[in-house]
């Protein structure tokens, strides 16, 4: 025969063998899940051995449905697995929803089958075709340092391709081997978790050097405690980067709600000269709107709930300005050139908006959602998670202060404003309406607050005393900064936010606190106009 | 026996600069009243609140003293009021050891954090003498070192204030944890007895009431003198123009902290009294709003005159005791009311504006009597 | 004006003899050093902008000297260096007997070594009485515990009558400064300063806004001070300069640009391009 029918006729025949064997394979794969509803525990037990040499994924869901209490049998006979939310049968292999003939009879597993169950799973699942179950399944297997794994984990190693899925087999190897009788195979275990693992080792590894009640090392052998060490050192090193990393960026976002508050008041203090003592509760204002628009999204517009954030911004924004502007003109207009009188009337206004809030909004703290797209975080390594919605408020504090610089530097109302803080009697004569610049430029200091009000509904609990605790910390930036200059505030509100957040693991988070004031009581002593004053004589 | 006709001379013309004749008068007057006659009439529920009262007072005065006369404004008093209050709250603590609902030598709360011996700073305030001195001494010290370093620092004005704020604040914090060693948020509190009289007992809190009251009547004639004498003639000169002061030789640091540190001393002093009175002192007493409502007090009543501070403590406390009882909700808009409204149209405060209302008086008085030329403005007799 | 111009040594230029209103004559003595102040080689700067440069004055125990210069020569720096106000970056100033440096110490230091300052704008104690200004400014004691004890002895109460004598406010001692007119304040800050009884008496302006009479005035009450006191006055108007200068001082761009009587001075065509050209 020519070589061309050869090759056809052992084709065919290849496919008549390969579908003769599936189709004998798929029956079996079949009686082998039909056999876990058995009544007979031997026969339970011999179906699951066989599923494990069988060896096929698709079983997987089968045997998880039965260990987890969800395999029924219908009324016809046959295996059934049951979804309680959608209250589905589904068919055990093909995962398919069928009209399962009722009654659905629950199938009994007793703990010996579980047992018997367990490692087949883990076997199962190594084997499935998705990568992230196998990963899944890989770090399963190395948290549980289960002997009896070995062979498995060997196994799906020489076939894995995946390099992630590799490291976490290779990492669960290394557990089972850190009991080896072997010291060199425990040495090599320490290599690879040195390598591979993270702080979950750290107990196992930390075992082998510390003592046992007889005073003994717990591991005899020293060159393998030497390696024990050094896993235990730098797994503690990359803890301490972990936590120095995740106070930075702690550090850094509240910064970004200090810097939008002190922002605001660089605006009405620096420039104008105004200390206000309400500024605080414009941040609270800005918080509480959003909570407003949150509850009116809620209820009129649920579907578009994710996107109240977007439109609680603008009102935020235009609200605290609004509010700002009013007391500008009703108040704080009459007491230009008094500032120790404003401070107390200002101060008497927080009274009343705080009031004026815990009428209408109740005295407790109110709930405000990250929407979804806020929710959780980036994962750099292992433990360490830095959540979007800090990242975001920085990000928003960053456009913020450009916005603002841009505003004073470039337009036209930025400049009216520089003139009008320099000499106000010359930007008089100049046909600049101080008054309106007054109202406007108090109006967008509140405003900003606002803002901060809005980052800061996203990060902690809002409650009518909000801006309190906001208000002795943004005067400071701005004592610390230099009085005049934004730039001063920028980097007082960086440094105090993130020299707050460093000072917290070392002195907790109260005695911190402390220290920072204290350094800047003593600052000011040294140094009166601040970090970035605008040259000349200190007058207050 | 001339060296003594001498000294007479001097504490009699001293007195007259004091007060007039009948400012004299005045002020004895109001002492018995206060001092015999509403600890007589007064029923026996209210003399402690009334005790507090007179507490407030001095506070008030020492404030003025700062603030209306040498023109420091400090929104931190509360923190050496407070610190004056727990020098006797330790006082009070030592002296019923053992008696706390643990049985120990060590107060209740010390107990409760497993601590097994008193920490340094508790020894000695078993005896009165020690408790009172050092509960004006300590706050004292910290007067002269935060003072020293800020005037010399020429930190005024706003600045000062704020900075007065941080400090309070600072505290507070310190005083709100418990490894600080003084009862944490809970404060200092379930006391039994002062020298040996029971707290609890009606005559006691006379005692304490007329003690109070004696207090108040040195702390004014105190002030008094102070603001009557040269120096008070030369912190109104540096409130007003310190350049021109400096020039004139005056050392200002030194004048500063000299009013300053008094002026802490006799907050603590009254911080001192009216922790027996209330029976309980907490970190809550420095907080921050607590030092601006003292302000308010001054400003309300008319700073730079030490019977409107008086006037002002008591209108604006009775106010709150009033409507925090009878309409709750609506005391903070008082409160803050009265911020605004002291500031914007009462900058001299009731007694301050009184003067100007009484020149002007005296003034029609004058034209309805004789025509033009205009009367010289009229001396204020006060009080 | 070229900048080799205006470097140039000051031209000193001998006053004829007997023109000095000190006691002493022209020769010093050993008694009492016949300068009163020395002001060496201040120099000040702002920032690279050099208010004074390399200035030095010379005072003559009991003379009455004028410094003038256009605005900005530097003649309140020079004033606010010797009192204290202002740190000079290089240079000394010494008081009679050279002992002490002033340029290290503080105002109330040099105030109480006795150097008596008037400013430009009339600076007294609006809230306080006319007797209590002459008072707080009286020569004596100046602690905490002296002014919390003091009483007014009836010698400091002759003092301060004699005080308000010399300035004519004594029918208004009882009258609150701040209702004073505007002359009436000059008067009562010189009085005060006059209290102090200082050795040298700096006085900024002390005729603007005031008018002709009072002008009149003010230059009798200066020249009667001259002897007793060492007097400098910085003024604009010339009139006033006129008539009661004796040395004189110009000042321009921070730097001494002449010094001699007035009548020499008058005729420096250095002064008169520099007067007329601002």
């Amino acid at each position: 025969m020519t070589a061309r029918r050869a090759i056809l006729l052992g084709a065919g025949g290849l496919l008549l063998w390969l579908s003769f064997s599936s189709a004998a394979h798929a029956g079996m794969l079949e009686d082998a899940v039909q056999g876990l509803a058995s009544s007979s525990e031997d026969k339970v037990e011999d179906s699951i051995r066989s599923l494990g040499t069988l060896d096929d994924a698709r079983a997987w869901p089968a045997l998880d449905a039965l260990s987890d209490d969800r395999l029924r049998v219908g009324a016809d006979g046959k295996v059934y697995i049951w979804d309680s939310k959608t209250h589905d049968a589904k068919d055990p292999i093909t995962l398919a929803v069928v009209q399962a003939p009722r009654p659905l009879k629950e199938v009994e597993v007793s703990n010996e089958i579980r047992r018997v169950a367990g490692p087949v799973l883990a076997q199962l699942r190594l084997g499935s075709p998705s990568a992230g179950e196998r990963l899944a399944a890989a770090e399963e297997l190395s948290k549980a340092g289960d002997a009896e794994a070995t062979t498995l984990l060997h196994k799906a190693l020489d076939r894995e391709k995946d390099p992630k899925v590799r490291d976490a087999l290779t990492l669960a190897v290394a557990r089972v081997d850190l009991a080896s009788p072997s010291a060199d195979a425990r040495v090599g275990a320490l290599q690879i978790i040195k390598k591979l693992g993270n702080d979950e080792f750290l107990s196992a590894v930390q075992r082998m050097v510390s003592k046992n009640d007889q005073g003994q090392f717990n591991e005899p052998d020293a060159k393998v405690r030497a390696a024990a060490q050094e896993v235990v050192d730098a797994i503690a090193g990359q803890q301490r980067l972990v936590s120095v990393v995740g106070s930075l960026l702690h550090g850094l976002s509240l910064a970004s709600v200090l810097l939008f508050a002190a922002l605001g008041l660089a605006v009405t203090f620096g420039l104008l000269g105004v200390i206000n003592m309400a500024h605080g509760e414009m941040l609270m204002l800005g918080a509480y709107s959003t909570y407003a628009v949150q509850t009116f999204f809620q209820a009129h517009m649920p579907g578009a709930f994710r996107w109240y954030l977007l439109a609680a911004v603008p009102v935020a924004f235009l609200v605290t300005m609004l509010v700002g502007m009013l007391l500008e003109r009703t108040v704080i207009r009459h007491l230009y050139g008094r500032p120790l009188e404003t401070l107390l009337g200002t101060w008497g206004i927080s009274l009343g908006l705080i009031q004026t809030v815990r009428l209408i909004f109740g005295a407790q703290n109110v709930a405000v959602a990250n929407p979804d797209w806020l929710a959780g975080g980036i994962e750099i390594t292992h433990g360490l998670v830095l959540p979007w919605s800090r990242i975001g408020v920085i990000g928003f504090v960053i456009v913020v202060a450009a916005g603002v610089w841009f505003l004073l530097q470039k337009t036209r109302l930025g400049l009216y404003v520089r003139a009008v803080t320099q000499n106000r009697a010359m930007a008089a004569c100049m046909g600049i309406s101080t008054k309106r610049i007054d109202m406007w430029m108090f109006g967008l200091g509140s405003g900003i607050a606002g803002l901060g009000g809005v980052a800061l509904s996203q990060l902690s609990n809002v409650g009518p005393e909000l801006g309190q605790s906001y208000i002795i910390d943004s005067f400071m930036v701005v004592v610390l900064g230099g009085v005049g200059r934004l730039a001063g505030a920028v980097a007082a509100a960086l440094g105090l936010g993130v020299v707050n957040k460093i000072l917290e693991p070392l002195a907790g988070a109260v005695l911190g606190k402390i220290a920072v004031l204290a350094f800047i009581i003593l600052f000011i002593q040294r140094r009166p106009q601040g970090l970035f004053a605008i040259k000349g004589r200190v007058d207050a | 026996m001339s060296a003594l006709a001498d000294v007479l001379a001097h504490v009699g013309a001293r007195m007259g600069e004091m007060h007039s004749r009948r400012g004299w008068l005045l002020l004895a007057v109001f002492a018995l009243l206060i001092a015999v006659v509403v600890p007589a009439v007064a029923p026996a529920y209210l003399v402690p609140l009334l005790g507090k009262f007179l507490c407030y007072g001095m506070a008030a005065l020492a404030m003025d003293l700062l603030w209306g006369y040498a023109g420091i404004l400090s929104l931190g008093h509360a923190l050496f009021f407070a610190l004056g209050g727990y020098g006797m709250g330790m006082y009070l603590m030592r002296s019923m050891a053992g008696e706390g609902v643990y049985r120990s030598e060590l107060p209740d709360f010390m107990v409760f954090l497993d601590w097994h011996k008193l920490p340094w700073y508790w020894h000695g305030f078993q005896s009165f003498g020690f408790a009172v001195t050092m509960l004006l001494v300590a706050p004292g010290l910290l007067a002269l070192v935060f003072g020293w370093l800020t005037f010399r620092s020429r930190i005024k004005g706003v600045y000062l204030s704020i900075v007065t704020q941080a400090l309070t604040y600072a505290a507070m914090l310190l005083f709100f944890q418990n490894a600080t060693g003084f009862g944490g948020n809970n404060g200092l509190t379930d006391f039994k007895r002062i020298l040996g009289w029971p707290l609890q007992a009606p005559q006691t809190k006379t005692i304490l009431y007329v003690a109070s009251a004696i207090a108040l009547v040195g702390t004014y004639l105190l002030c008094r003198f102070v603001v009557t004498s040269k120096l008070g003639r030369v912190l109104r000169a540096l409130r007003d123009a310190e350049l021109k002061t400096r020039f004139c030789g005056y050392e200002s640091t030194n004048y500063k902290l000299f009013v300053w540190v008094l002026s802490a001393m006799l907050c603590a002093l009254a911080g001192a009294l009216y922790v027996p009175q209330v029976g309980i002192i907490n970190p809550s007493e420095m907080q921050p709003s607590n030092s601006i409502e003292m302000a308010i007090w001054v400003a309300v009543g008319g700073r730079g005159t030490l019977t409107g501070a008086l006037l002002g403590a008591w209108l604006v406390n009775g106010g709150k005791s009033w409507l925090t009882a009878a309409f709750p909700s609506a005391w903070l808009y008082a409160l803050g009311g009265l911020f605004v409204l002291v500031t914007l149209f009462l900058p001299k405060g009731i007694v301050g504006a009184g003067g100007p209302l009484v020149e002007w008086l005296a003034k029609r008085r004058a034209q309805a009597a004789a025509p033009p030329p205009v009367a010289e403005p009229v001396k204020q007799e006060g009080t | 004006m070229s900048v080799a111009e205006s470097t140039a040594p000051p031209e000193e230029i001998e006053p004829p003899l007997g023109q000095h209103g000190s006691e002493e004559g022209p020769h010093p003595t050993t008694v009492a050093p016949p300068i009163m102040l020395w002001a060496e080689n201040l120099t000040v700067s702002f920032d690279g902008f050099k208010a004074l440069d390399d200035v030095t004055l010379l005072l003559d125990r009991g003379e009455l000297r004028c410094i003038i210069g256009p605005n900005g020569a530097g003649k309140t720096t020079l004033m606010d260096v010797i009192t204290g106000k202002t740190r000079p970056s290089e240079g000394s100033v010494y008081l009679e007997s050279r002992l002490q440096n002033l340029t290290q110490m503080s105002e109330c230091q040099i105030a109480e070594l006795g150097i008596g300052r008037k400013f430009q704008r009339p600076t007294v104690f609006q809230g306080h009485s006319v007797f209590e200004n002459c008072e707080l400014a009286l020569k004596g004691a100046k602690g905490v515990f002296h002014s919390l004890f003091a009483r007014l002895s009836k010698a400091d109460r002759e003092r301060i009558e004699e005080v308000l004598e010399t300035i004519g406010l004594a029918d208004l001692r009882n009258r609150q400064a701040g209702l004073l007119a505007h002359g009436q304040k000059q008067w009562l800050e010189i009085g005060m300063l006059l209290a102090q009884n200082p050795k040298v008496l700096f006085i900024d302006e002390p005729v603007a806004g005031m008018t002709q009479p009072e002008m009149e005035r003010t230059a009798e009450l200066f020249r009667s001070l001259a002897g007793k006191h060492t007097v400098v006055v910085v003024e604009h108007d010339m009139e006033f300069v006129r008539s009661i200068a004796r040395k004189v001082t110009v000042l321009h761009e921070g730097r001494v640009l002449a010094e001699g009587p007035m009548d020499v001075i008058q005729k420096n065509e250095r002064v008169i391009e520099v007067y007329l050209g601002t």
